[in-house]
């Protein structure tokens, strides 16, 4: 291969080792196939010799009917412009692909979810383990031939709903006696149940543990005595209140100190994609709502993007400023309870996040008075919005956007900024250096606040984006206080943003179309992302044509920022981890799915 | 000076503090008055406290008091009935399933029932149910009923001691008439009432071209 100097424009995908990337020519699909056998080279060589230093998104598709998996990564540059595809295709019954982790780190997690839904196996990944299923656990559910307890069909809508209708409650169904079935060698009286074995041994131990005396010196203390140190794991959750939810770290400690973290999550998961797969396009929308329940909006703005995208429609002028003015108003209601929420992780017990729930529940009013429902919004359609804006709801967001909010965030920004248990709390604390944001995946605040400008409503702008004159937010220092400050700042650019489309929101149509509730999906592969308020939320969908989706996959942002809790929380307390799981900003809902 | 900004954000504090009490004199001058009935609920209170220019506290006193919903405000859906001049109902649901092929938690269900005489599938449901407990209150059965047949509802309030046995509503549960509609929602309850009497009388000139030309 020849070296080619780092640039920002996109080379075509023929250009890139040709003979070893085949143009992917499928009806509908883009990117390049690369064999298995040359991936490693292939990634290094886009990472740096084409400048796509950031991965974004790593998942599988399982073609059954063509007996093949394929494993599809989406990569992009961080200093902006589109991005690449590239797949790699694996016989079905034994799945191995090389292991990105050694170039792009960020794939820890994303890989280790697609060997347990999927059962592709990574070699070289340094820790693969399933991570939303449990040890133990038998399949892999996304597997298009596995089929869930209470399975009815492949596809919705269920036949028996209509005309005949017989009604039964699930539950009246008994899993244990028609409904379950046992792997092969599975003898359910001498089972006994996996252990966190696995878990506990890929943790990084203390050397010497145990009677090792001042093995460095800010452990003696001052005084020249060097204090006895013990290697130490503790549980953090998944029942603790500062974790956010049910999720659970487990952490490696000399003495105080954490050596290793690991996080283990799952505990909320439900299969959000396989429900998705057997869902027709539509009824997925109101499924979005219920990943990052804070932010309900952004999620219904991405994934009418990526069916956009498929079918190939744009939504009419008012629908995209409506669309706009609902994205920023959830930027502006999960950076303040995220403010909150930090602000309750440090100690400050409910003052701040009552303060900021307080204006929350203004912006959620005329959410409700929308779309019908405070936080399960489901107000995107394909081409559109569910309807249009009723009278009134304008001039109270003029009212918020104009003078409510700017003045109440800079109370926050008073209340709190200059507050020295916030600054020594936060300062230093949690820092994530530029470098490794980027390798490591990290999106969004997270990203920004390490100094990478990187926002995708600039990197690829989407919906309207480039009309509005706002400023990607920066901050150098990586640490707790910088993410909160940058999302304070943020929230102001929101504002800037709403000022701008509520002055100039046109009349008209909010429907491209009729609108109907069997869209035709035409085949092919989209990849739709939005900067949501935790990061780049991306879907990655594929249609056969057929009323559901073949694939459909969500590209979470708080789960893949997860990846970086190890590297931000080494060498720090245990209050500290909660400080900065705090202004990471994750929702358990999104993390898994 | 080491505190200074400690000292000034218990200053905001003390500000939200002192808003509370200088909002509840100013609805209790109000009612001493004879004004509109003092801080506790009624609407004009409500609006006030919970309004973009609202200062004091944002809670209500749940249920003693209730915010009022917006009319979009959807929950559990109910099934709309007509009552002719005779004071019979009738629904106006006519079994197409269009609501059933569109949930997305797959919770409605519905018969359809054939004439015995001629064969042909009755109009009207002969039972229609909701599960209530796996109804996700998306309203995209409200959204695309071509006949403004089934409609969400505003009444939250479903709580039940017992879900083993009425959380699957029938048909007679879940019907209410379009009256009920129009109270809840009077704006869409117009539009539709507006549409359906111009599809009317486009469908009755077009009949009356039709004879004209026969």
């Amino acid at each position: 291969m020849t070296e080619t100097p780092v640039t920002t424009a996109a080379p075509s995908p023929e250009t890139l080792m040709p003979g070893v990337a085949v143009p992917d020519t499928r009806a509908g699909y883009s990117g390049v196939i690369v064999p298995a056998d040359r991936l490693l080279d292939f990634a290094r060589a886009l990472r740096d010799q084409h400048g796509y230093d950031y991965l974004s998104s790593v998942t599988g598709v399982d073609y059954f009917p063509e007996n093949n998996l394929e494993v599809v990564y989406h990569v992009y540059s961080t200093s902006g412009g589109p991005g690449l595809v590239f797949k790699t295709q694996l016989p079905r019954a034994d799945p191995v692909a090389p292991s990105l982790f050694s170039i792009y780190p960020g794939v820890e997690f994303q890989e280790r979810e697609a060997w347990d839904l999927l059962g592709i196996r990574f070699a070289g990944h340094p820790d693969l383990r399933r991570i939303l299923m449990w040890e133990g656990f038998a399949g892999h559910p996304l597997r298009k031939d596995w089929h869930e307890a209470y399975f009815e069909e492949e596809g919705k809508p269920f036949k028996n709903r209509w005309p005949e209708g017989n009604v039964y409650r699930i539950e009246d169904k008994v899993p244990f006696e028609d409904n379950l079935t046992y792997p092969p060698d599975f003898d359910p009286e001498s089972w006994t149940p996996e252990t966190d074995a696995a878990l506990y041994a890929g943790l990084a131990k203390v050397e010497n543990p145990g009677g090792h005396r001042g093995a460095s010196p800010d452990r003696s203390g001052g005084d020249g005595h060097a204090i006895d140190t013990d290697q130490l794991v503790i549980n953090l959750g998944p029942q603790h209140p500062s974790t956010h939810g049910v999720f659970r770290v487990v952490l490696s400690l000399d003495g105080e100190t954490i050596v290793d973290l690991k996080p283990v999550m799952g505990y909320l998961h439900r299969n959000h994609e396989k429900i998705g797969e057997r869902n027709t396009f539509l009824m997925n929308m109101p499924f979005t709502d219920r990943l990052d329940y804070f932010c309900s909006m952004g999620n219904n703005f991405g994934y009418a993007l990526a069916v956009e995208k498929l079918m190939n429609i744009k939504p009419p002028e008012r629908a995209e400023y409506i669309r706009v003015i609902m994205a920023e108003l959830t930027r502006i209601v999960n950076h303040l309870a995220t403010i909150g929420f930090l602000l309750n992780d440090l100690g400050a017990f409910f003052t701040p996040i009552i303060y900021a729930f307080g204006e929350r529940e203004l912006i959620l009013d005329v959410f409700e008075a929308v779309s019908g429902s405070r936080m399960m919004c489901n107000y995107f359609r394909f081409g559109g919005l569910a309807r249009d804006l009723p009278p009134g709801v304008l001039d109270t967001i003029r009212e918020l956007v104009t003078d409510r909010l700017p003045r109440r965030i800079d109370e926050i920004d008073a209340y709190l900024t200059n507050n020295e248990i916030v600054r020594t709390r936060s300062i230093g604390v949690g820092v994530l250096t530029r470098d490794r944001a980027i390798a490591l995946s990290a999106a969004g605040p997270v990203l920004r606040a390490s100094g990478v400008a990187y926002d995708v409503r600039r990197a690829e702008p989407y919906g309207i984006y480039e009309r509005f004159d706002f400023d990607v937010v920066t901050r150098s220092g990586g640490d707790i206080y910088d993410r909160y400050l940058l999302r304070l700042e943020e929230m102001r650019q929101s504002l800037r943003i709403l000022q701008q489309a509520v002055r100039d929101i046109p009349e008209g149509p909010i429907q491209t179309g009729k609108a109907q509730y069997q869209v035709r999906v035409p085949a092919g592969e989209s990849y739709g992302r939005v900067e949501n308020p935790k990061g780049e939320l991306g879907f990655y969908i594929i249609s056969t044509g057929k009323p559901n989706p073949w694939r459909y996959h969500v590209r979470a942002p708080s789960f893949i920022n997860l990846t970086a809790l190890g590297e931000m929380c080494r060498g720090t307390k245990v209050a500290d981890v909660v400080a900065t799981l705090g202004s990471i900003d994750i929702v358990l809902g999104e993390v898994d799915r | 000076m080491y505190g200074l900004g400690i000292v000034r954000g218990l200053g905001v504090t003390l500000k939200h503090f002192l808003a509370t009490y200088v909002d509840d004199l100013r609805w209790f001058f109000e009612r001493i008055s004879g004004g509109s009935g003092g801080r506790y609920y009624n609407p004009e209170a409500l609006k006030a406290r919970q309004g973009t220019k609202a200062r004091g506290v944002f809670t209500v006193q749940y249920p003693e008091e209730k915010l009022p919903v917006p009319e979009e405000f959807r929950f559990v859906p109910f099934l709309i009935y007509d009552t002719d001049a005779a004071g019979v109902q009738h629904d106006r649901c006519t079994s197409c399933g269009i609501c059933a092929k569109v949930c997305p938690p797959q919770c409605i269900w519905i018969v359809r029932s054939n004439d015995p005489a001629s064969g042909r599938p009755i109009p009207e449901p002969t039972e229609f149910f909701i599960d209530i407990d796996i109804c996700m209150n998306c309203g995209l059965c409200a959204e695309y009923c071509p006949f403004d047949a089934i409609k969400m509802d505003h009444d939250y309030e479903l709580a039940s001691f017992d879900r083993m046995n009425h959380h699957i509503f029938n048909k007679e549960r879940l019907s209410k008439p379009a009256s009920y509609y129009a109270s809840i929602r009077p704006r869409n309850n117009a539009a539709e009432e507006a549409a359906r009497a111009a599809k009317e009388a486009a469908k009755e000139a077009a009949r009356e071209a039709k004879a004209e030309s026969a």
